[in-house]
């Protein structure tokens, strides 16, 4: 064994031979990846905080400017309220594919006909390229001709100006959303409650607990951290939401839908402030990640009280 | 975290059946009316979308909306193919989705190996940063670079700005599948006398093979969503399919049943394969949670 290891010490441009090392000379197979993930991912990481302290157009001038962004950026009412509206936004599309989710998980965890067909079209809008549903999406929203206000007659409700107006365009959204990520909280959902030993319920069922109290006092506090990593999941995606606004509105009506992201994409690719927009990208990284390991933190609890 | 690929995902039930028969067809009812409720968006939406591009432009403004297409026509793919370059949107796309998701293959399989054997999970955590990190704060210094340069319009941005997406799936679906098999088999190579990369290519590989399947197909299809790279990156001709289909959104007064033909081909060959490798996929993304973008 010790020849072998010799050996192989030698052949794998890893030079760090012994028993106790054994396991290190595998970095090499990891190195070409971390290589690029340096190049893709931690360089613009960098390069995005020395951007921040500049003032920096894309024809190529930059000014030294200190922290002149940041303080700007915490004065600019715009951002305020897109970050107001992202706030909006994401408790909705957190909260609504929660409660959709866990339940359509616990549905798609019992054996009926068809299960496999029917949780395979549930999952299809979260595949679906995300640009052609939201055409579809746009041409549903017409408030004349649109399928979806001809729906709510048939019901007797009154139309909805849905992406039209400013009042509903952020509900409206927040549907589009939920309608497109309800079946990523399933999955997670359900690969937790497949991995649940199914003796408590055996035991619950001989005691006469029903249903909801199953779900409520065995279920729930057993997946309670697949829920964490789902809702985790959830707020991270939704805090990003990019592609889904700025094809159904842009941001629009006026400014009304314009959450962190598209006043992001604004800054520095219509208005080319690329330092402002770094510093932009900073705040808003902080924020996702406060937010994300704040709810990660929660994991740990088995029960909640 | 396990990241183990579990083919019999869901055998177990949760909500457990009431004693009594009764109870047992109220519950029956009450799950099947649940699982008619929770698809039928999903549903609706795609037979719309099928309806839209199938109809002729009478009956996509009619209303009430006409719901089935009578008579189906083609007309509208014919329109989006012949008066657009869909055509060339699509080798596009196929040109940059194949390149990324083959390079995240070429380098994610092997980091996806070592880190299972070094267990390095810390390491792989860092990758997780790139499912936190906006994709725009990838995007603005890497157009710059580009820009310097003078590279932007071309394949290559777009190709090594996808592999932010593809890499790190591929990565953390290969952990996964790396950890769950059997070290003995490796272990009796290298004992044989093999090298470790040996060991890797003629044993390790072979049998990662369903997870390698799977990082691909999620690989895949995720670059073939992605917009946001290429609405900022991509040239007049090197637009992907989502690029061209929005900008025929935008810059063309555009009748519906084109445009949702336009949607369809987009997104139809991710369908397809949803619908044929389901399984791989619900393993895929039950593993981590992965989405990309």
């Amino acid at each position: 064994m010790s020849e072998t290891t010799a050996n192989t010490t030698l052949q794998s441009a890893a030079p760090l031979g012994g028993a106790h090392n054994y396991a290190r000379r595998y970095w090499v197979f990891a190195l070409p990846a971390a290589i690029v993930v340096t190049g893709v991912i931690l360089f613009p990481w960098i390069f995005s905080v020395v951007m921040s302290v500049f003032t920096w157009k894309v024809s190529g001038n930059a000014y030294f400017v200190g922290l002149d962004n940041f303080s700007k950026l915490f004065h600019d009412t715009r951002f305020l309220w897109a970050m107001v509206r992202t706030f909006y936004f994401t408790a909705a599309a957190v909260v609504l594919p929660m409660i959709l989710g866990i339940w359509a998980a616990v549905c798609f965890a019992n054996n009926f006909s068809l299960r496999g067909l029917c949780r395979t079209l549930f999952i299809l809008p979260m595949m679906a390229t995300p640009v052609a549903i939201a055409l579809v999406w746009t041409m549903m929203f017409h408030p004349q001709l649109g399928v979806l206000n001809y729906i709510l007659s048939v019901f007797g409700l009154p139309p909805s100006q849905w992406v039209y107006s400013d009042t509903t365009v952020i509900p409206t959204l927040v549907m589009v959303e939920t309608w497109q990520w309800t079946p990523l909280v399933m999955l997670i959902v359900l690969g937790g409650i497949a991995s649940l030993p199914s003796d408590p319920y055996e035991a619950a069922i001989i005691d006469g607990a029903s249903g909801w109290q199953m779900f409520r006092y065995l279920t729930v506090p057993m997946v309670w951290p697949f829920i964490i990593v789902a809702a985790t999941m959830r707020v991270i995606d939704a805090l990003k939401t990019f592609d889904t606004i700025f094809v159904i509105t842009n941001g629009g009506p006026g400014t009304s839908s314009e959450t962190m992201n598209m006043l992001l994409y604004q800054t520095a690719f219509a208005y080319y402030d690329l330092g402002y927009a770094s510093a932009l990208v900073l705040v808003f990284f902080a924020i996702i990640l406060v937010i994300s390991l704040g709810l990660l933190s929660m994991r740990q609890m088995e029960r909640w009280q | 975290m396990s990241t183990t690929a579990q083919p019999d995902l869901i055998r177990k039930r949760a909500t457990a059946v009431g004693s009594n028969k009764t109870r047992r067809v109220l519950n029956k009812i009450g799950l099947y009316a649940s699982v008619i409720f929770l698809i039928a968006p999903a549903v609706l939406f795609f037979f719309w979308m099928i309806s839209l591009s199938l109809k002729n432009e009478l009956d996509n403004t009619a209303y009430p909306p006409v719901f089935i297409p009578n008579p189906p026509t083609w007309d509208n793919f014919i329109k989006v193919f012949r008066e657009n370059d869909f055509l060339d949107n699509l080798i596009n796309s196929v040109i940059v989705s194949f390149s990324a998701t083959g390079l995240a293959l070429l380098l994610g399989v092997p980091a996806g190996y070592g880190i299972a054997k070094t267990k390095a999970t810390k390491a792989a955590a860092l990758i997780l940063v790139a499912r936190v990190t906006p994709a725009l704060s990838f995007l603005i210094p890497l157009f710059l670079v580009f820009q310097w340069l003078d590279l932007l319009g071309g394949y290559l941005p777009q190709i090594i700005t996808h592999l932010v997406v593809t890499v790190p799936i591929v990565v953390w679906v290969m952990i996964g599948s790396f950890e769950a098999l059997p070290p003995d088999l490796e272990e009796a190579a290298l004992v044989d006398g093999c090298t470790i990369w040996q060991a890797f290519h003629h044993v390790a590989v072979p049998l990662a093979r369903p997870g390698i399947v799977v990082g691909m197909i999620l690989s895949f299809i995720f670059s073939w969503n992605n917009f946001i790279f290429g609405v900022v990156l991509a040239g007049r001709d090197t637009r992907t399919l989502p690029v061209a289909v929005y900008n025929m959104l935008t810059f063309e007064q555009i009748s519906w049943g084109p445009l949702a033909a336009a949607a369809l081909v987009v997104t139809a060959p991710v369908l397809l394969l949803t619908l044929l490798m389901q399984k791989e996929i619900v393993a895929g993304l039950t593993a981590g949670g992965v989405k990309g973008g």
